[in-house]
């Protein structure tokens, strides 16, 4: 019996994947609220299924074996010490996977360009900009439109899309909200474009999922996709209420740390692009302080505007620091 | 001036933390123990020629497997530690920078200072004896090897008790492993450690390709090698070209560390992608360097204890080749999420998901030898018959990994853990397990004790999917590595809790093994004559261990399976092959500086970690020095006499 309780306990788990699958909120991946999450969780199941084919039968056939031609006294089952090669046989298992490797090759050509996440997504509603820069250990969302800055918290309207333009004031770290959709690096000295959209309301999980330092487990922060009506009426009391980020205040975020939740109803003008293009730098090597220039001395204007050029977000525009 | 010394020991050693204080006193004494074990028994000397200078492959292939175990259970006790950590929510059982630097070293010492020198032990003891040669074909060199491993090693391992340890990850993304990011000594003992070993990783790959091209028994075709010979072949291929990379990448990272060169950091024009590009360059192949020899392992295993031949030969050798051949054009997989653009990460989609269909045949191939067999369930068995579900199944979460657009929910989760940890232990740990319990009679003449390997077995197996499979599903409720902690709303808790009661079940099944193999001594049986499995290659033709010289004669091979062909020729009446006369046998010498150039670098490598300018320079002179010495030397070998040789057999072999 041994050995079928070995050949079971995989098969278990692959039984275990489907049925939990679909059920249990917990399994945000697979709870999918916006059309990101939702191809991808398809592709997911489309990929599993395609392996299966495969993977069943072979530890069936592995049970079934390792039980017939096990070594007893008196067995009946036939013993050919010297066959060796069956050019039938082999052409057989040299197919089988080619096959199924060449429809999942199709189907995942096929996702990678549709989901391409620098793409922006079909629909009638102007799209929001949120800018987001991880700093250690805590993430700072801009809205540029609606002129407010948050930490560690989003909020978005349902059914509008939603780009993220990415970027890092230190280590690289990625942006992920499971339920939204997949994750993207946020790399300094760049700005990468990701499009999601939640079409339900509801409060996300979001995290940095890129290892980043100490305090790394602490940079996780909320999604809640509301009404349009609620989300406008929340950007003005935002305007309304809460202080604003002046460079001081960005200063001061930059030190290493956690952070809670903050509200601010502005942000000094240029602050994401002047993240992005820190690097930038003639004299060649001399470090430049994070924000340590007025914000009124702002010599990168034309790299600013080149990093939030809408055109360049057919692919991601990489604004490589240096020369 | 006490003071002063006050002062530079709070430096130089890593204080503050009762675990590592504990640790500190357990090696002082562990040391102490040692060194006044040797000196009361009077072995140094025999320390010193029998094993520390010795350039026998077997004492080398013992040592790295000696080293290797120790290894594993450093990196046990660190996974154990993360379990631990991570078995309740917002727990402060661990501060953030212990286990930053827990999961670098367990990564780092599991995979380069763990499954690398078991490997390269099974590499020294099997492939000379498979082949019917009397030794590699650069021993002094294979010597090198060995010390310049395990003083890396050590250079890395002594962080954890002086200067600290690396702490960004076991792959070490700059910027923060540039200074910025890591201003202690960590990353520069990880840079050392890594870099001296992993000179010693290149040269052990070179020496065996050479060796198995050019010191093949006369008559054995390439065709006509064991499957292990094949898969050593094709991994040290691979390390032939990988490890250059991995030298030069974390060289130039010693340079923007030490120098301030800029070549990954943004200010001053250079670009951390291109680091991790060239890492993963070096760092896929890397896994299948690994993974190769364990699948030669599983042929040679199923082959025997199905008491059947292989099936499909040429399709195994050409599915080694193929794997090691496109491990070099999947490297990317490792970050779709950088955006890349779709048509990059498409094409490294499929390079990667065409990796699936070697591998797959082979499994087909593996399941085939067993059918019509007569399978015999002993531990090496059994590791392989749990190996192939196992694999299986991570095998395929390896493929819906590769699916890139999927992959950017995958990525950097649990589910991405429970994947690779999936494929090492119950590819790799399996495969060396299977390969250690098998060849075990031939390196040291006696077997080890089957029921309490059986228990091992059960709680390695048992002990794997309680800890792994709930992480896969930790994954998809959007658990990501690397967290120190987590909050109690997430749900993550009862599968942490499961999970951490298995990685427990895996350290019971290690103490099992050490218990095993305690018995086994203990209860020491020598092995009646060398061929413990009624096997089927030319290991098994000679006594258990194996003389130092190997074969007296050289062995003339005509067959695949050749001691196997040759035992059924006699069985059916044919007469034994008539014995040559024997002759004297040429060997190569003990020699000490292989040892004493290691201890040089680890020396400089030292020095180099703490800027002592002093300490470079001796540790680099005494390299040269070394290096010098060696090449005027001419008295390196000599011949056994045919009296010797004849002595050694009687003895060995009973009467004859």
């Amino acid at each position: 019996m041994r050995p079928f309780i070995r050949m079971l306990t995989p098969v278990l788990f692959v039984l275990m994947a489907l049925t939990l699958s679909g059920c249990g909120e917990q399994f945000i991946v697979l709870d999918p609220k916006g059309p990101i999450g939702e191809s991808q969780k398809d592709l997911i199941y489309i990929s599993t299924i395609l392996c299966a084919i495969v993977i069943v039968p072979v530890l069936i056939l592995t049970a079934v074996i390792v039980w017939r031609y096990r070594d007893k006294p008196g067995s009946k089952a036939s013993y050919k010490p010297n066959w060796e090669h069956s050019t039938k046989l082999e052409i057989t298992w040299w197919g089988i996977p080619i096959v199924i490797i060449l429809i999942l090759a199709i189907v995942t050509v096929r996702y990678t360009h549709m989901l391409e996440p620098s793409k922006a997504l079909a629909s009638d509603k102007k799209p929001i900009t949120i800018q987001v820069t991880s700093m250690d250990w805590k993430w700072l969302f801009k809205y540029p439109e609606e002129g407010i800055a948050t930490v560690n918290y989003i909020k978005i309207p349902e059914d509008v899309p939603v780009k993220f333009q990415l970027t890092s004031d230190t280590a690289m770290n990625s942006f992920w909200i499971p339920q939204l959709g997949g994750q993207l690096y946020s790399m300094s000295g760049m700005a990468m474009t990701l499009h999601l959209q939640a079409d339900e309301q509801g409060s996300y999980f979001g995290s940095g999922a890129n290892f980043n330092g100490r305090d790394f487990a602490q940079m996780t922060f909320t999604v809640d996709a509301t009404s349009e009506e609620e989300y406008k009426s929340w950007i003005e009391e935002v305007k309304s209420t809460s202080p604003a980020l002046t460079m001081e205040g960005y200063e001061k975020l930059t030190e290493p740390g956690s952070s809670e939740v903050m509200l601010f109803s502005s942000f000094p003008v240029g602050l994401f692009e002047k993240i992005v293009t820190q690097y930038i730098n003639g004299d060649g090597g001399a470090h430049q302080q994070h924000g340590s220039e007025p914000a009124s001395e702002d010599a990168d204007t034309a790299d600013s505007a080149a990093a939030n050029d809408e055109s360049g977000t057919d692919n991601n525009a990489h604004h490589h620091g240096g020369h | 001036m006490l003071d002063k010394i006050k002062e530079f020991a709070s430096e130089f050693f890593v204080t503050g933390d009762p675990l590592i204080l504990g640790a500190q006193v357990s090696i002082a004494l562990s040391l102490v123990a040692i060194i006044f074990t040797l000196t009361f028994f009077k072995k140094w000397k025999w320390l010193w020629t029998e094993w520390l200078t010795s350039v026998d492959h077997k004492k080398i292939g013992i040592m790295y497997i000696i080293a290797s175990i120790l290894m594993l259970f450093r990196g046990g006790v660190d996974a154990l530690l993360m379990r631990v950590q991570l078995a309740a929510p917002e727990l402060e059982f661990l501060h953030p920078e212990h286990y930053n630097q827990i999961f670098t070293t367990h990564g780092v010492i599991m995979i380069l200072f763990m499954a690398m020198p078991l490997m390269f032990g099974l590499f020294n003891i099997v492939v000379p004896l498979q082949i019917g040669a009397r030794d590699v074909a650069f021993p002094f060199l294979n010597s090198l090897s060995f010390w310049m491993f395990f003083f890396g090693a050590m250079l890395f391992n002594v962080s954890f008790i002086i200067g600290g340890s690396p702490d960004a990850g076991w792959l070490a993304y700059p910027p923060l492993s540039e200074l910025s990011g890591s201003p202690g000594l960590g990353q520069d003992f990880y840079i050392w450690g890594i870099q001296i070993s992993g000179i010693g990783s290149l040269a052990t790959g070179i020496n065996f390709v050479v060796t198995i091209l050019k010191m093949r028994a006369p008559g054995m075709k390439l065709m006509q090698m064991p499957m292990f010979v094949w898969s050593v072949l094709s991994s040290c291929i691979t390390i032939m070209f990988a490890f250059p990379i991995l030298t030069v990448t974390l060289f130039l990272l010693f340079l923007d560390r030490y120098l301030g060169a800029h070549f990954f950091t943004l200010d001053g024009g250079g670009n951390p992608m291109m680091y991790i590009n060239l890492i993963w360059m070096w760092g896929h192949p890397e896994v299948y360097i690994v993974i190769l020899p364990a699948f030669g392992i599983f042929s040679e295993v199923v082959s025997a204890f199905s008491k059947k031949k292989l099936f499909g030969y040429k399709s195994m050798v050409f599915a080694l080749m193929s794997i090691s051949f496109f491990s070099f054009f999947t490297w990317a997989h490792h970050f779709f999420t950088m955006g890349s653009g779709a048509n990059v990460n498409a094409f490294f989609a499929l390079t990667t998901m065409l990796i699936a269909i070697p591998t797959g045949v082979k499994v087909f191939n593996w399941l085939f030898t067993m059918y019509r067999g007569r399978i015999k369930f002993t531990t090496p068995m059994m590791w392989t018959v749990a190996f192939i579900p196992c694999f299986v199944v991570g095998g395929m979460t390896g493929v819906l990994l590769s699916v890139a657009p999927a992959d950017f929910q995958f990525h950097n989760s649990y589910f991405l853990i429970a994947h690779f940890h999936q494929v090492l232990i119950g590819g790799v740990v399996f495969g060396y397990f299977a390969g250690l319990y098998y060849w075990w009679p031939k390196m040291f003449g006696f077997r080890l004790h089957e029921g309490l390997g059986k228990w091992a077995f059960w709680f390695w197996n048992i002990g794997f999917y309680v800890c792994f499979m709930p992480q896969y599903a930790l994954g998809l409720m959007g658990m990501t590595r690397r967290v120190n902690e987590y909050d109690f709303d997430m749900g993550w808790q009862p599968l942490n809790v499961i999970s951490t009661v298995g990685a427990f079940l895996m350290g019971l099944a290690f103490i099992f093994q050490v218990w095993q193999i305690a018995h086994s001594i203990k209860f020491y049986k020598k092995e009646k004559d060398g061929d413990a499995w009624d096997g089927r290659t030319l290991e098994w033709s000679i006594p258990s261990p194996a003389p130092l010289y190997n074969f007296a004669r050289l062995p003339q091979v005509t067959h695949q399976d050749d001691w196997w062909e040759e035992k059924q020729r006699i069985a059916a009446g044919g007469a034994p092959k008539p014995l040559a006369p024997l002759e004297p046998i040429h060997m190569p010498k003990n020699s000490g500086i292989p040892f004493i150039m290691s201890v040089c670098w680890f020396t400089a490598g030292f020095g180099f970690v703490w800027d002592w300018k002093w300490m470079i320079v001796t540790g680099l002179a005494g390299v040269a020095v070394c290096m010098l010495a060696r090449s005027f030397s001419y008295d390196t070998d000599y011949y056994i006499p045919v009296d010797e040789i004849e002595r050694t057999e009687a003895a060995l072999r009973g009467t004859k």
